[in-house]
């Protein structure tokens, strides 16, 4: 039986019989039932319906399983005040398409950054030859996915004029000279980007994404008595315009004086092994450095993790819960979609202290046969997507901040962290605490700073022994770097005890 | 894109944008070509191409500043359009009087010696034989040891082209080359899985090595084996020469105009004056045949300098730009480094381990960073316990700990191993008085 397209659509009954028939060109006309919102990127891409099939059909040539196409057009400004006045501003333009073809577990990708009909087809052949069979690809229906939205903006930065930022900035510096009389020099800068992203595979599904991100950093340093010290503080969320208001610089102006301030008076803890409290919120920097980058199901897959052989397996108290979410509203570490079309979903990395999920691309889904957990991200059009941390946080515990703090002997509480990294394999990994308070006899004492703490990822997992109920979210300008490749990402912590970790110090 | 029509482009955009208001312009135009090849369990993991292009612009106009940058090149009138928006942004900036182009007499104003950056074969380089190089250094470690459960296998190249125009009469170009074979090895033994690694790397394909790579990978995983953390202390620390970056870049960051003018530095007003011992002497070299920093123009134009960094201990140079320049009212030095080149020592690393008493020898870090402003730092580490002039334990999990204004003083020993595979030239290092915190 020989169909002509619109029949086919007219007696859509038949769909599967009808494709196996149909030469892709035909499919054209499918883009009849192409939402607005989908032909606004197709039209900003400049391309068809036809030619992503094309495209798709050049790619899976060589026999690969599976083809993607990743269009991203992004548009980045920052503002940057020094030294008093916003006298700087920053703009970027970055557009292209990715293309990745998979055979197994082997990819091949190249990209673009013209997105003309030849040269897509150009990148697509290289890609394609990961495979080296003859192809024998026949082409889907397009299937449009409509995703949901968890980051509601009310102004696109993209209409938004530099004259309507520069207050907010000067502010920022502003208040902070106004707030402490030691402040010597203050930088601002606010960053927005606008990245729109449409993303189109061999199974015909076809999506996108509007990401919108803002970000506030203020810096300060300040002198007493000859002594220099600086800090900064920063915030960052999915949003427009509407991000930018009066609370948030007085708070970041704030945060930024208080940590600048603590660090006159510091000293440096005792060096050695002792119990370290994780104040509520950034402290999440250890789950993400100490399980999460272990759970991301590539070095699983490459036998290459510590947690490689713990699934199901109990790794920590029972009353500990670790999520992996991409759905928070306007939180910077969510998406709409993964960067493989896959639904984001909120999962249990650790439910009842028992190891539940390894965090999903694409390629390990397939491999450990589970559903996809929309962990599979890129930095750009330029990278392949790989699994990855989106928001990772531990729910409240059944304790209480004032508990797990008497409970400790001699020990330090921290809360202010700048960056952290993990050897996977050994699973050692460590967090920079910019600030924190040495913890004597059960209350917190003596200001520390400028220390590196390292332990062993399943070790202090287990070493976790008490957690609180305060759980919140950090929305600071979290960047994970994996691969050569840095995605924003944010965590989340409830205070919590570590029975006993390797802080730095002196012997004295 | 060739260099001419990079050219072409360039001056084409600096003209649409003194015609549009600005009354100072640079432009500049890169592109990268890019192949890597990832091989594991004898099969081809990932095979990525890459071909990438950007135009930055800094614009310069009624005494304000902005920079803008795109990949979209292809379309005069979209990029004609997106310099004058931008100009018309720049307007509602604050003045800042120290932002300018260079002075025109420190400009390159060509007639330099060929550095050799740049291998004119890089595109007939048969991509089987870049294939094959992978599988090469796989085997070498596949079947050789059954504590080995990963190993991966990289092949990478990659050819840049710069290009770059200002409006006070600069014109100035380009090209570098760079090949790397890289390999990963993961082993077992109990719980842990160390990872040991192992890179080189080349201007010329002829010159890379591609044999031992996967041995050397294998060895460093092997060596962890049994790691574990000892007694806190002070002691003497042995830093690989591949490691010795992670120690002086905050000493480099804090010579950098930058820093200084926003008081985030702990070398501030220190020229002339002590610093570290007298083993610490470090030149400047832009010079170097091959030298993977080599250049004979900096990022703003300025022609390059042998200079003197450090000499014995005496701090003799800063990194300074034109915009620091003039806020700080210095001559501009160049903002950025060439060919860091650190004045060797007579002794091989093993040498240097055979006369240590009792101390750590650093092979890798882990986390950790420094505070600009005073020069306090603290870092995770792994290595090997040195007892008696030999290696007797395999050490990780382990932060050491102090201020760089005092551990340049420490330092006590400099190999003459120099690493010449990166633009820093390093040598091994040895530290007295080192804060190592484990149990």
């Amino acid at each position: 039986m020989k169909l002509t397209r619109r029949s086919f659509i007219q007696t859509g009954g038949v769909a599967v019989a009808g494709t196996m028939v149909l030469p892709p060109l035909l499919n054209s006309c499918q883009n009849l039932q192409i939402s607005p919102d989908m032909k606004s990127y197709l039209d900003l891409f400049e391309v068809t319906p036809q030619m992503l099939q094309k495209v798709i059909a050049e790619a899976m040539s060589k026999g690969g399983d599976y083809a993607d196409l990743f269009f991203e057009h992004k548009i980045s400004n920052t503002l940057g005040l020094e030294d008093g006045n916003v006298n700087q501003a920053y703009s970027n333009v970055d557009y292209g398409v990715g293309v990745r073809v998979l055979k197994g577990d082997q990819t091949g990708f190249a990209y673009t950054e013209t997105t003309t009909l030849q040269d897509m087809l150009k990148v697509a052949k290289t890609a394609a030859n990961i495979a080296s069979d003859p192809g024998t690809f026949k082409q889907g229906e397009i299937l449009e996915k409509i995703p949901p939205n968890y980051y509601k903006i009310s102004q696109k930065w993209e209409n938004v004029s530099v004259d309507d930022k520069i207050p907010y900035v000067q502010k920022v510096n502003d208040r902070i000279f106004e707030l402490d009389e030691k402040v010597t020099k203050v930088r601002a800068f606010l960053m927005d980007d606008s990245a729109y992203v449409m993303f189109y595979n061999s199974e015909g599904l076809l999506t996108h994404d509007y990401r919108p991100m803002s970000s506030l950093v203020a810096l300060c340093v300040m002198e007493k008595e000859g002594q220099i010290e600086n800090a900064y503080s920063t915030r960052s969320f999915r949003k427009g315009f509407e991000f930018l208001n009066e609370e948030l610089v007085e708070e970041l102006a704030q945060e930024t004086i208080d940590r600048t301030n603590i660090l006159f008076g510091a000293t440096k803890p005792k060096a050695g092994e002792m119990p370290v409290v994780l104040g509520a919120g950034g402290s999440g920097i250890l789950l993400h450095e100490a399980m999460g980058h272990a759970f991301e199901a590539d070095f699983n897959r490459k036998r290459e993790s510590i947690f490689s052989d713990k699934m199901g397996k109990s790794i920590a108290r029972d009353f500990i819960n670790i999520v992996e979410d991409g759905t928070i509203e306007n939180n910077r570490g969510s998406i709409n979609v993964d960067d493989e079309g896959n639904d984001v979903k909120k999962i249990y990395l650790v439910k009842d202290g028992i190891l539940n999920s390894y965090i999903h691309d694409r390629i390990s889904s397939k491999y450990y046969g589970v559903e996809p957990t929309g962990n599979g991200r890129r930095q750009s059009f330029r990278h392949v997507p790989i699994p990855r941390m989106r928001i990772t946080y531990m729910e409240p515990g059944p304790h209480s901040k004032e508990d797990i703090i008497s409970n400790v002997d001699y020990g330090v509480y921290v809360d202010n962290f700048t960056n952290g990294e993990v050897k996977i394999g050994a699973g050692d990994f460590t967090f920079f605490v910019k600030s924190g308070y040495l913890i004597e006899k059960g209350k917190l004492t003596q200001p520390i700073k400028d220390i590196n703490i390292i332990g062993n990822g399943p070790q202090a997992l287990a070493d976790i022994t008490m957690a609180a109920g305060d759980y919140k979210i950090q929305n600071s300008t979290g960047m994970c770097g994996k691969g050569g490749q840095s995605v924003p990402v944010s965590m989340g912590m409830p205070t919590v005890l570590v029975k006993k970790l390797t802080v730095g110090g002196t012997s004295a | 894109m060739t260099k001419d029509e990079k050219y072409s482009i360039a001056k084409w955009a600096m003209e649409h944008a003194l015609n549009n208001g600005a009354q100072q312009v640079r432009v500049s135009i890169s592109n990268n070509n890019s192949s890597q090849i990832e091989v594991r369990d004898e099969k081809i993991d990932k095979l990525e191409e890459a071909n990438r292009n950007s135009m930055r612009i800094n614009l310069y106009v009624d005494n304000k500043f902005s920079r803008i940058a795109t990949n979209r090149l292809n379309n005069k009138e979209e990029l004609g359009r997106f310099i004058e928006e931008a100009i018309a942004g720049t307007r509602y900036l604050s003045e800042d009087e120290f932002r300018t182009l260079p002075q025109p007499e420190l400009y390159y104003k060509g007639g330099g010696a060929d550095l050799k950056t740049v291998d004119q074969g890089f595109a007939s380089v048969d991509p089987q034989q870049k294939i094959s190089h992978a599988f090469t250094i796989e085997k070498e470690v596949l079947g050789k040891d059954e504590r080995v459960i990963s190993v991966t296998a990289t092949y990478n190249d990659e050819m840049s082209g710069n290009v770059m125009v200002a409006s006070n009469g600069f014109e100035g170009d380009r090209e570098n080359s760079y090949y790397s074979l890289r390999a990963s090895v993961s082993v077992k033994s109990g719980e842990a899985r160390p990872q040991g690694s192992w890179r080189e790397s080349s201007i010329i394909h002829n010159d890379l090595i591609k044999e031992g790579v996967g041995e050397q990978a294998l060895k460093k995983a092997l060596d962890k084996l049994g790691q574990k953390k000892i007694q806190s202390g002070t002691m003497p620390m042995i830093l690989e020469n591949r490691q010795a970056g992670r120690t002086l870049r905050p000493l480099i960051e804090a010579l950098n105009g930058s820093s200084i003018q926003q008081k985030n530095s702990f070398l501030i007003g220190m020229e002339g004056e002590k610093i570290g011992s007298d083993l610490l002497t470090i030149v400047d070299d832009p010079f170097i045949v091959s030298g993977r920093g080599s250049r004979l123009f900096d990022g703003e134009g300025l022609a390059t300098k042998k200079r003197a960094i450090i000499d014995q201990g005496v701090l003799k140079g800063y990194y300074i730009d034109t915009y620091y320049g003039k806020k700080l009212d210095m001559e501009p030095t160049s903002g950025s480094t060439t060919n860091l080149v650190f004045k060797p020592g007579d002794k091989d690393l093993l040498g240097l381990i055979t006369s240590m008493d009792r101390g750590i020898l650093v092979t890798g870090f882990n986390g950790g960073n420094s505070n600009g402003s005073t020069g306090d730092f603290s870092y995770g580490i792994e290595g090997f316990l040195v007892e008696n002039g030999k290696l007797t334990q395999p050490v990780s999990e382990m932060n050491i700990t102090g201020n760089f204004k005092q551990v340049w003083k420490d330092l006590v020993a400099v190999g003459n191993d120099v690493y010449t595979g990166s633009s820093w030239r390093l040598p091994s290092l040895v530290f007295d008085n080192i804060e190592f915190s484990g149990i």
